[in-house]
């Protein structure tokens, strides 16, 4: 079994007004790619921040690849990169007058020149920072955080407002840090980069944790793999549904409803007839193969980007 | 070929250098509006001749014979009126005095509260008995003093220089900090293995180059343009901006050590900058200052800089002079530093 790249435990954040991060066990093996999933609020970036030695937490131990920063600040700096969420970089500067400077502060790195090719930001190494789109700022952040050749890289919503081209190139960078043996904990509010990028998730809500394992598990969890979701006219209350054969819950939202059910082949025929008998109407109806997503609803009855 | 990888110290200084030589308008003032300023005032309140003044001589038989006398006056302007015309151009001040008279007497009319009406009387009168063959008793001659150092622009450049690396040394420091603070760039640098020393030391070692150019330009400017010299020892003269330009730097950082936008740095530089403006003597000497408060004034970083400026270059004076100024600069300087540090806020 791997050792440890990420380890804390009972990690506890109090602000004035809210409670950050409340009691979180987590670890993360070397070679994995973690996902911290949640909506906007849920302590994400107060954990990530924590584990990246940059928010002291109210209590609670973490330990990175072995060692804490209270006594190793400075050998875990030449071994971690990060991307945190909202930086932005100096302007007036060049993309690689910018990496090299990054780079000159480790004792072992890429040549940035290189990076830059790999990350196909070679064209733009001459260009100043302010007029780089949205994706490549995103990218050379990338390249700042690899530019130290770390075993870690710390990822705080790395395509937020991404186009979708955009956040493919980003994730054949991570996945290309992985092939070499690297160790990722990302953050993000995209169920999809976490399907596809993440070995394991957790989900956290309010500073807690409410769900881990690995994108299928967790999706099993839901113990049905497909979602019915409809509305109807007048609206019917919920007891109705719960009746109904092969479904395994459901979740108010928005006005709609969301069923889990085992089959859609038994499931909607019956759903309509249901209707019918209580002399409604069926306004809309849509279904889909069970994601992170509906799990995260069934968990907390919240959308993933409600704030 | 993989590029060579520099020391962070240098990347640091490096990159700080560029970024300001990249903001056009932060160059502007730092170098240009100083040039400005100087340039306005120095026009201002340049050196002239005293002016001639006019005087009207009413038209008659004798008027002839007054205006030959008067002409040869460097002090006056005569111009022959008739009666009515040189009263109204007395009344509305367009000449000082008005002379009547013929062969027996002359008249002087004139407005005795108006300095520059009594001295063109005296003149006038001078130059008439002059004329009419009157000998001074006693011989007497003209020492005009025009000494260099001792005009209006002499004192201001000092000024302006003092004023100057204030700015620059709290905004060149403050605008930097407060910037990399807001939009997290601060945050990411400490979370590589980057020595905050090296950051903060990058922005004083950044400082030194602009600090040596900016007085460099300001000083010349003076000596081509004013033909202000200086005094002293130009080593002495670079010594004090050093001392004063980190003095400066210094207090910068200690002001925005916590500051989290920039607004709130601007409110606090000008806090701290509008009261030495207004005191330590730039435009005017504060020795018009109620004598109360002088010790403070004088305590203050900047007229501790302004004086030590006008005392090397206005008054020759040495490094034994100036010590104890610079002294007092260097002590603002370093505690505001370590203090500043000592609260700095990275996130």
């Amino acid at each position: 079994m791997p050792s440890d790249a990420i380890l804390c435990r009972g990690l506890k954040k109090y602000y004035a007004d809210v409670k950050a991060v409340d009691g979180l066990d987590l670890s993360v093996g070397a070679g994995e790619c973690f996902g911290l999933l949640g909506p906007n609020g849920a302590g994400k970036t107060t954990t990530i921040e924590i584990l990246e030695g940059l928010t002291p937490s109210d209590s609670g131990e973490v330990e990175i690849l072995g060692m804490t920063w209270r006594r190793d600040e400075r050998a875990l700096r030449e071994r971690i990169g990060i991307s945190l969420q909202e930086t932005q970089l100096a302007e007036k500067l060049t993309v690689l007058e910018t990496l090299r400077l990054f780079r000159s502060f480790y004792r072992n790195g890429h040549d940035p020149d290189e990076l830059l090719r790999d990350l196909s930001l070679d064209e733009k190494r001459d260009a100043r920072v302010g007029k780089l789109s949205g994706g490549q700022r995103q990218r050379l952040a990338a390249a700042c955080a690899l530019v130290g050749d770390p075993d870690i890289l710390f990822l705080d919503e790395p395509t937020t407002g991404l186009d979708p081209q955009s956040r493919l190139q980003l994730w054949d960078v991570v996945q290309r840090f992985r092939q070499k043996g690297g160790t990722v904990l990302l953050t993000t509010h995209y169920m999809e980069e976490a399907e596809r990028l993440c070995d394991r998730v957790a989900i956290i809500d309010h500073g807690h944790l409410i769900a881990l394992g690995t994108p299928a598990e967790l999706i099993r969890k839901l113990e049905a793999p497909h979602i019915i979701e409809f509305t109807t006219e007048p609206p019917l209350p919920e007891d109705i549904w719960k009746k109904l054969p092969g479904c395994h819950g459901m979740t108010a939202k928005n006005g709609s409803w969301m069923l889990r059910v085992d089959s859609l082949a038994d499931s909607v025929p019956k759903l309509l007839a249901t209707i019918d008998e209580q002399r409604s109407k069926l306004v809309t109806l849509s279904t889909h193969a069970a994601t992170l997503e509906d799990l995260f609803v069934s968990l907390t009855g919240r959308d993933l980007r409600d704030a | 070929m993989p590029s060579k990888v520099r020391p962070p110290l240098i990347e640091l200084t490096s990159v700080r250098t560029k970024e300001f030589l990249r903001e056009t308008e932060a160059v502007f003032w730092v170098f240009g509006f100083p040039l400005i300023l100087a340039l306005a005032l120095g026009f201002a309140f340049r050196d002239k001749p005293p002016d001639r003044v006019p005087v009207a001589i009413i038209e008659g038989p004798a008027a002839p014979q007054q205006l030959a006398a008067l002409s040869k006056s460097p002090a006056l302007i005569p111009r022959v009126m008739k009666e009515a015309d040189a009263r109204e151009a007395l009344r509305h001040g367009k000449v000082s005095v008005v002379i009547a008279g013929d062969a027996k007497g002359v008249v002087y009319r004139f407005d005795p509260t108006r300095p520059e009406a009594r001295v063109a009387r005296q003149d006038a009168d001078d130059a008439l008995q002059r004329a009419r063959g009157r000998r001074d008793v006693v011989p007497a001659r003209e020492e005009h003093v025009r000494e260099q150092g001792a005009r209006y622009i002499d004192f201001l450049l000092p000024g302006l220089l003092g004023m100057n690396l204030m700015g620059t040394g709290m905004w060149g420091m403050g605008f930097t900090i407060a910037n990399a603070r807001m939009k997290k760039l601060l945050k990411r640098l400490v979370a590589t293995p980057m020595r905050k020393s090296d950051y903060l030391l990058a922005q004083f070692l950044s400082r030194l180059l602009f600090l040596i150019v900016e007085t460099t330009v300001v000083v010349a400017f003076g000596w081509l343009v004013f033909g202000v010299r200086v005094n002293g020892s130009i080593l002495l003269l670079t010594l004090t901006c050093i001392v004063g330009g980190y003095a400066f730097s210094g207090i910068g950082l200690l002001t925005v050590s916590r500051a989290k936008t920039l607004e709130a740095v601007s409110g606090m530089m000008n806090l701290i900058m509008v009261p030495m403006w207004i005191c330590s003597g730039i435009f005017f000497s504060y020795e018009r200052f109620p004598d109360a408060v002088k010790p403070v004034i004088r305590a203050l970083p900047l007229t501790l800089l302004n004086d030590a400026l006008r005392m090397v270059m206005n008054d020759a004076a040495g490094l034994v002079e100036v010590a104890p100024r610079l002294l007092a600069l260097a002590v603002w300087g370093v505690v505001s530093f370590l203090i500043g540090l000592k609260i700095f806020r990275w996130q």
